[in-house]
């Protein structure tokens, strides 16, 4: 039988408490913090077994995202780079996480998942020249030399494609997983809905983390929704979830490891919220927090700066230095201009060989559309 | 070996051959395993292949066409089943939006050998928001190709050719051709070659030009212009994107005069794409100016007049003499 009734057990004989049952479910949804705001351990189980070595790592991968962040605002004023998505102050929730993802798992990211896409192989030059809207940025190699799929625009597609490439993970008997970000203003999006529904019913290994960074462009996160939690969403599928302060690397890192893995080991899909918070602007292009966005917000995220946090607990331990940190930076900056010249040095693109990205085969039409732009030269 | 068959069953040998010899082939969509699709185009390949090769998917379009993709990127040819194409608005962004790129976003480095099916036109007074023509839509779109058998011959060989391509193939079935006539098709798999047209009546006097359901109300046309002392020849296009400009031109140098039928509305359609060309190309061969027949500009119209809302073989032979006596 499909669906026997007698399973919903009838329990109290008396109204529907819709009070009660609006108060809601964000105690089901604890956040896991492991540092507090200042580097302190607050939760001395669930801090991360890695090594001196990876901590250095973790820390270093966020300060050169805070690098990237600050090179790539200078560019964009420059008018080097085309549409971009600043990351400030998300550099945890996106590294820490990031840091779990294995070489051989695939990355189904969004446009302001450029740092995740480099740590995951693609390139720095090849990140900007997907902003600057050059091939280049999004040709990562014919046999998936880099996993990932070129970065998404329209809001919540990744979400069902990474559920697709799970499920081909699956049956391709792998044990590999897939990764996939969205952010707060995502979670409205029809396709969001419906790829954790079909995560849940193909029980695929995917990591889906949202990156609750308080805003859609301009659109604070209350606004977008009644829930209390964005991990709660997940409930409705049937999956698993958890939420986060994505401003702590190392409970980021603790929960993105556990879900992985969770998914690697077959037991289905996970869904993680990360707090963090998008202290810079939604793009480049000309979006200005200061018309949706009081100071005093500014002031209190800047004390959750998770660089701030992790610089705290690692000094603490003698393993990071004002005199690192600055040579690092310094290191990250050349390396980011040499990429920015490195993107800017491929070559220029014709019409007639993007007619030629269109079939495999290029058909009549395309033949002679080629014919026609080469003759031009362009 | 020959077998007798609908343009259904002819789709289903097609899906079951090319998933014996492909295993890579995956069938996707609402209600197509057990129940076998609720046209019954995947009766009993679920028990053949498995849940796993012919999966009944939640209720969800768009997630079907987003799966599709990602099964793609992993090396699996997924067809997919839309169950009626009036509900392509759903699923829009996955096929116009995602699956025509991504081969011209990674430069040409990754295939999406996707094929799309679904039952399209009308005719059989179908439920509201069931029938309608929207292949204009797809085919406006680069990076897709769009197919639309009118023979169980032509549904087997071009389904066979649109599961090998390693570009994403929109599928139009038809359905009121599923099931209203019987053909002999060969039993062995062959591959119909996708975005060549057929000559499927030669004439000498005008070309009569139309795709679907529209290709048999053509030839009928044809025999009734017979008639009257009137020898068209008839093209079914099979490949509506893109369109097989040189078998048209062909015909048209020698005929002088064109009807293009669509069952579509009139408005932005195949039907003004093939005048546009024809104009271009061949102008000097042309004796009159080329007719469009088509359904009128209202929204697929209620079931009680979908009978006089749908082009029929008289309007065909109506533009065909008023062409000709220009």
């Amino acid at each position: 039988m499909d669906q026997n009734i007698d399973e919903f057990k009838p329990t109290a004989n008396q109204p529907v408490n819709y009070q009660a049952l609006l108060k809601g479910l964000q105690d089901l949804y604890p956040m896991i913090q492991v540092l507090d705001k200042d580097g302190k351990v607050v939760e001395e189980d669930l801090v991360p077994d890695l090594s001196d070595e990876q901590l250095i790592k973790l820390m270093e991968k966020m300060v050169f995202t805070r690098c990237l962040y600050e090179e790539t605002m200078t560019f964009s004023k420059q008018g080097r780079l085309g549409f971009y998505a600043p990351t400030l102050g998300q550099e945890a929730s996106k590294m820490a996480s990031a840091m779990v993802i294995d070489k051989e798992d695939w990355l189904y990211g969004a446009y302001r998942d450029i740092p995740q896409l480099i740590s995951h192989g693609a390139t720095i030059a090849q990140g900007f020249n997907w902003s600057r809207g050059h091939v280049h940025g999004g040709s990562y190699g014919s046999q998936g030399e880099v996993k990932a799929m070129v970065p998404q625009i329209i809001i919540g597609a990744q979400i069902i494609q990474a559920c697709g490439n799970a499920l081909g993970q699956k049956l391709n008997g792998e044990k590999q997983v897939t990764f996939t970000y969205i952010g707060d203003g995502g979670t409205s999006q029809g396709d969001f809905y419906e790829g954790l529904n079909f995560a849940g019913c193909y029980q695929v290994p995917l990591v889906v983390i949202v990156q609750n960074n308080g805003y859609a462009i301009s659109t604070p996160r209350k606004l977008a929704t009644r829930a209390q939690t964005l991990a709660q969403k997940a409930a409705a599928a049937g999956i698993p979830s958890v939420q986060v302060d994505g401003m702590d690397p190392l409970a980021t890192y603790i929960v993105t490891k556990q879900a992985r893995d969770w998914a690697a080991a077959g037991k289905g899909p996970v869904l993680i919220e990360t707090m963090t918070n998008r202290m810079g602007p939604h793009s480049t292009a000309g979006d200005d927090p200061s018309r949706y966005r009081d100071k005093t917000s500014f002031e209190y995220w800047k004390e959750r700066d998770p660089l701030k946090r992790f610089r705290n607990y690692l000094s603490e331990r003698d393993l990071w230095s004002h005199e690192h940190e600055e040579q690092i930076k310094k290191e990250y900056v050349k390396e980011i201009e040499r990429e920015m010249e490195e993107a800017e040095s491929q070559p220029d693109m014709t019409i007639a060989e993007s007619l030629e990205w269109m079939y495999a085969d290029p058909p009549a039409h395309i033949l002679e559309q080629i014919e026609k732009y080469q003759e031009k030269g362009v | 070996m020959s077998n007798n068959l609908t343009m259904i069953k002819a789709i289903t040998q097609a899906l079951d051959q090319e998933m014996e010899k492909d295993n890579q082939v995956l069938l996707f969509g609402e209600d197509i395993g057990k129940n076998g699709g609720v046209f019954r185009a995947t009766e009993s390949l679920q028990e053949k292949y498995g849940k796993d090769r012919v999966s009944d998917t939640p209720l969800a379009e768009s997630a079907i066409g987003g799966l599709g993709i990602g099964l793609a990127v992993q090396g699996f040819r997924p067809v997919l089943e839309i169950q009626y194409f009036s509900f392509v608005y759903e699923v829009m962004d996955s096929i116009a939006g995602q699956m025509a790129r991504q081969r011209y976003r990674t430069g040409g480095q990754i295939d999406m050998p996707i094929v799309v099916r679904a039952a399209t036109g009308g005719g059989v007074y179908a439920a509201e928001m069931h029938a309608d023509s929207l292949e204009g839509l797809m085919a406006q779109s680069p990076g897709l190709k769009v197919v639309m058998p009118s023979t169980a011959y032509d549904a087997k060989g071009l389904l066979t050719a649109a599961m090998r391509d390693d570009d994403p193939v929109i599928f139009l079935e038809h359905m009121k051709l599923y099931r209203s006539f019987y053909e002999d098709v060969p039993f062995e798999q062959y591959e119909i070659e996708l975005g060549k047209a057929n000559v499927s009546r030669p004439g000498r006097d005008i070309t009569i030009i139309a795709y679907g359901a529209m290709a048999r109300t053509a030839l009928q046309a044809a025999e009734e212009l017979q008639a009257e002392g009137i020898d068209a020849e008839v093209i079914d296009l099979r490949t509506i994107a893109p369109i097989d400009l040189e078998t048209l031109i062909t015909s048209v140098e020698k005929t002088g005069h064109v009807v293009v039928v669509q069952e579509a509305q009139r408005q932005a359609g195949i039907g003004h794409q093939i005048i546009s060309e024809l104009s271009q190309r061949a102008i000097l061969f042309l004796e009159a100016p080329p007719y469009l027949v088509a359904s009128p500009d209202t929204i697929y119209p209620f079931g009680l007049i979908e009978d006089e809302w749908l082009p029929a073989s008289h309007d065909i032979v109506d533009a065909a003499i008023k062409t000709l006596e220009f």
